[in-house]
């Protein structure tokens, strides 16, 4: 198993005509994701790479029955639209990837989920990969590279940089070392599921045996990890990097900002709430594969499937 | 995130409905009369953007015009954390008879903005809220269904208030609530907000910051750029943000973080790719004892242009010592097109310095060729690694060919530069640049490359020479991806003939030319 993507999920691109979304259907296509449909407002009728294009969700979804996902690629001032479409016709996961989203667009589509039951990622996120299965987005760039490089596994990573969430797989996957799902929650400071979400999904998947948390400085999502772990709603082990180190302090926060944060948010305060709650923290992304080793090693988990 | 003045943040909350004192913007002593006239003896502020004004000398009281005069003129001389200080907000002095604190925040992961309300506001304003928490409370805002006046008195209630200011301040704070929600910001704060002695609830300064992603919506907010630089922006900056503007296929950040430095000093040209990969390039140049004269992310899949023109503007930087390039390591665009690029500002500006590039990902291959082979010729030394060296490898080849260059006596060569005149076809691309072909050097050529390299394949053969398969508006509206192989790939594999012209607004033409 893994999560969030799983084998037959059917899956739509919103935005499939645009440079982007043609370049990533292509990707998807060939790695042996389900696209059944692709919707692009005043194209419909048009194939792209053999998918048929419609121009609202809802005729995609009535002609290619229920559909699970939708990869979205539109322009940011039109993303909002385009996901509150997705949800109110039914599909209950968005993978969004386009940066520059204003951020009460992405509240309003927080607030459709809600109404709708309805989950997304990003914005701003180069996707989802769960290895052998197949890609929600364009991690990896291309199949045959994608194919070289990823193998399936017992490591879920989860990460806040879209290169690192690839190059950290790609490294784990040079140490022979495989993956369930790779999780690129997306770069901005609201995001639909953010690392505590995917963490609890990652507790719950059979197949993921050890967690690869790669934080940032900034917001609070790496220390809410530190209090699962802490509570002991996540018991799997969990191997941490957070970057951002030599970044200059004295970010400006608004005061009303720093009445509801406190000290959350800091490299030290990240680095300090995980190692008390239990994870390893690494100092450089490169010790990542050997300390995932030594606990693999100790648990006696082989390191592909 | 871009900050607003105080006078655009109050005008932005009288438009919403909320009072705020009586006020004249001040551009120079020439408004003082007029100022004087009708405010009387008001307070002078000087519209930056820092907090603790007062202890600056930013807030004055004068007591008459010559005296009013005299401050603005000193105010208006003066520079705060870079910025020149440009404009003076001119008010009604306010008789204070109670402070408090209102914001609106977007707290880091939530998905609706908070209302954050004390009963003691002023100087200060953290301690005070540790100290008296329960002159504080805080109400999740749903903008779709802003809360009506009625509902926020018990809140109030509970932290002290009483009275008429119960009215007063709940319908003070809708106002509040709905100005930050109209202009989208991040953050919008009131301290102080003042009960006036004759029964008014009055904001007496006003900080917002909107949403740098939602500006595009806001033009009356009158944003140069709609990002936080830390700085007043530098002419080079305006020319990268200039670049980004008119280019929305992927990302383009650009900050000079070193403003004045000499050759030798070890600061770098940096060029990264992707916010992760980059800090983490930055802290391996770090551990070798180097500085970076700017940050720059190029990500999210930018066409080769894109790339060219990032590396046009870092190269422009005087007396930096090197060019240094790297992302996390795995990217999933194909690398080879930043490699044109890279290529395309070298041999233009053929600089005396050494260049290490980490282009791993996918394509890498033929990146760390068209790199390093395209390049040969020039004055610069190219280093071009992939996904399985090191940021910290890459970092120490930097050092070492640093440390040889100084020793280094070393003559500076000319270069053939693909400069032929475009004369036979040429046609117009999406950012404002021009292909063009010189038949008498492609009729000769066997490779045809520009044709077999074109990433979207609107090239074709003619009567021995490449043109459109598409109409030219086809090609100038976005098909033509602006790959650069039709000049890169033909200088080094054909025959010479092709060239491509991508203006960046405000660098200087002899630099392109």
């Amino acid at each position: 198993m893994s999560i969030l993507l799983e084998k037959n999920k059917k899956v739509l691109i919103q935005g499939i005509t645009g440079r982007e979304g043609r370049a990533r259907t292509k990707l998807m296509l060939d790695i042996g994701t389900k696209v059944v449909a692709g919707v692009t407002p005043g194209q419909g009728g048009v194939e792209v790479l053999g998918v048929p294009v419609y121009d609202t969700v809802t005729e995609a979804v009535i002609i290619n029955g229920s559909i699970d996902v939708t990869v979205v690629f539109v322009p940011a001032p039109l993303v909002k639209n385009a996901v509150i479409e997705a949800f109110a016709s039914g599909i209950k996961l968005a993978v969004i990837v386009p940066d520059r989203v204003p951020v009460y667009d992405v509240m309003a589509i927080s607030r459709a989920a809600e109404k709708y039951g309805a989950w997304f990622t990003g914005p701003n996120t180069l996707g989802i990969m769960s290895p052998g299965i197949g890609i929600l987005g364009m991690i990896g760039g291309n199949a045959a590279s994608v194919r070289k490089w990823f193998k399936s596994g017992p490591v879920g990573i989860t990460s806040r940089s879209g290169g690192l969430t690839t190059s950290t797989a790609y490294y784990l996957n040079k140490a022979g070392i495989g993956q369930s799902t790779i999780v690129h929650v997306g770069g901005d400071s609201l995001i639909g599921l953010p690392h505590p979400e995917i963490v609890k999904l990652f507790q719950e998947d059979e197949d993921t045996k050890l967690i690869v948390l790669l934080g940032e400085i900034g917001g609070s999502q790496e220390e809410e990890v530190a209090e699962l772990l802490a509570s002991g709603k996540v018991t799997k082990p969990i191997v941490a990097y957070v970057g951002g180190r030599g970044a200059k302090e004295g970010t400006q926060f608004s005061h009303a900002g720093a009445i509801i944060e406190g000290n959350r948010g800091t490299y030290q305060g990240k680095v300090d709430s995980l190692r008390a709650a239990g994870a390893v923290v690494v100092d450089d992304i490169s010790e990542i594969a050997g300390e995932v080793k030594k606990i693999l090693d100790k648990l006696r988990i082989p390191y592909v499937r | 995130m871009s900050k607003l003045f105080e006078y655009q943040g109050k005008k932005l909350l009288a438009e919403g409905g909320f009072k705020i004192p009586r006020s004249i913007i001040i551009k120079s002593v020439n408004d003082a009369d007029t100022a004087f006239k009708e405010i009387g003896t008001g307070v002078l502020k000087a519209q930056v953007f820092t907090t603790g004004r007062a202890a600056l000398g930013l807030v004055k009281f004068p007591e008459s015009l010559e005296e009013l005069k005299i401050f603005i003129k000193d105010m208006l001389k003066q520079r705060i954390n870079g910025y020149k200080i440009e404009s003076l907000l001119y008010e009604e002095k306010l008789s204070i008879k109670q402070e408090f604190f209102a914001g609106i925040t977007l707290a880091s992961g939530k998905s609706a903005p908070t209302l954050v309300f004390s009963s003691k506001g002023g100087s200060g304003i953290e301690d005070i809220v540790s100290k008296y928490p329960d002159s504080v409370f805080y109400l999740d805002i749903n903008p779709d269904q802003i809360p009506l006046a009625f509902e926020l008195i018990p809140l109030l209630k509970e932290t002290g208030i009483s009275g008429k200011a119960l009215n007063l301040l709940s319908s003070s704070l809708i106002y509040l609530i709905k100005t930050a929600v109209k202009n989208e910001a991040k953050s919008l704060e009131i301290n102080p907000l003042v009960l006036t002695d004759n029964g008014k609830i009055i904001a007496a300064d006003c900080h917002i910051t909107v949403d740098d992603y939602a500006v595009f919506r806001h033009p009356e907010f009158d944003i140069e750029i709609a990002r936080e630089l830390g700085h007043p922006p530098t002419e080079l900056e305006k020319i990268a943000w200039t670049v980004e503007k008119d280019d929305y296929r992927g990302t383009f950040y650009f900050i000079q973080l070193e403003d004045s430095f000499d050759c030798g000093e070890g600061v770098l040209g940096f060029h990264g790719a992707g916010g992760g990969g980059s800090m983490m390039s930055m802290d391996a140049l770090q551990k070798f004892g180097y500085r970076v004269a700017n940050f720059c992310d190029t990500s999210g899949n930018p066409p080769a242009s894109k790339i060219y023109r990032a590396a046009k503007i870092i190269l422009s930087q005087k007396n930096i010592d090197g060019y240094f390039g790297s992302g996390s390591g795995v990217a999933s665009q194909e690398q080879f097109y930043s490699a044109r690029g890279i290529v395309k500002a070298l041999r233009e500006i053929n600089p005396v310095l050494p260049v290490v590039f980490r282009l791993g990902g996918n394509g890498e291959e033929k990146a760390i060729k068209i790199l390093e082979n395209y390049t040969s010729d020039l004055n610069c030394t190219v280093r071009c690694y992939g996904k399985d060296t090191s940021v910290t490898e890459c970092a120490g080849e930097m050092d070492r060919l640093i440390n040889e260059e100084k020793l280094a006596k070393r003559s500076i060569r000319s270069i053939k530069m693909n400069r032929n005149p475009i004369s036979d076809y040429s046609f117009k691309t999406v950012t404002n640049g021009t292909v063009g072909f010189n038949y008498a050097l492609c009729i000769n050529c066997n490779s045809k490359i520009c044709i077999s390299e074109c990433q979207s394949g609107i090239l074709e053969e003619k009567n021995s020479v490449p043109v459109l398969n598409i109409t030219k508006e086809e090609a100038a509206k976005g098909r033509c991806t602006e790959c650069l192989a039709c000049e890169v790939e033909c200088l080094a594999l054909g025959n010479g003939g092709g060239r491509i012209d991508l203006p960046v607004t405000g660098l200087e033409e002899e630099d392109i030319l």
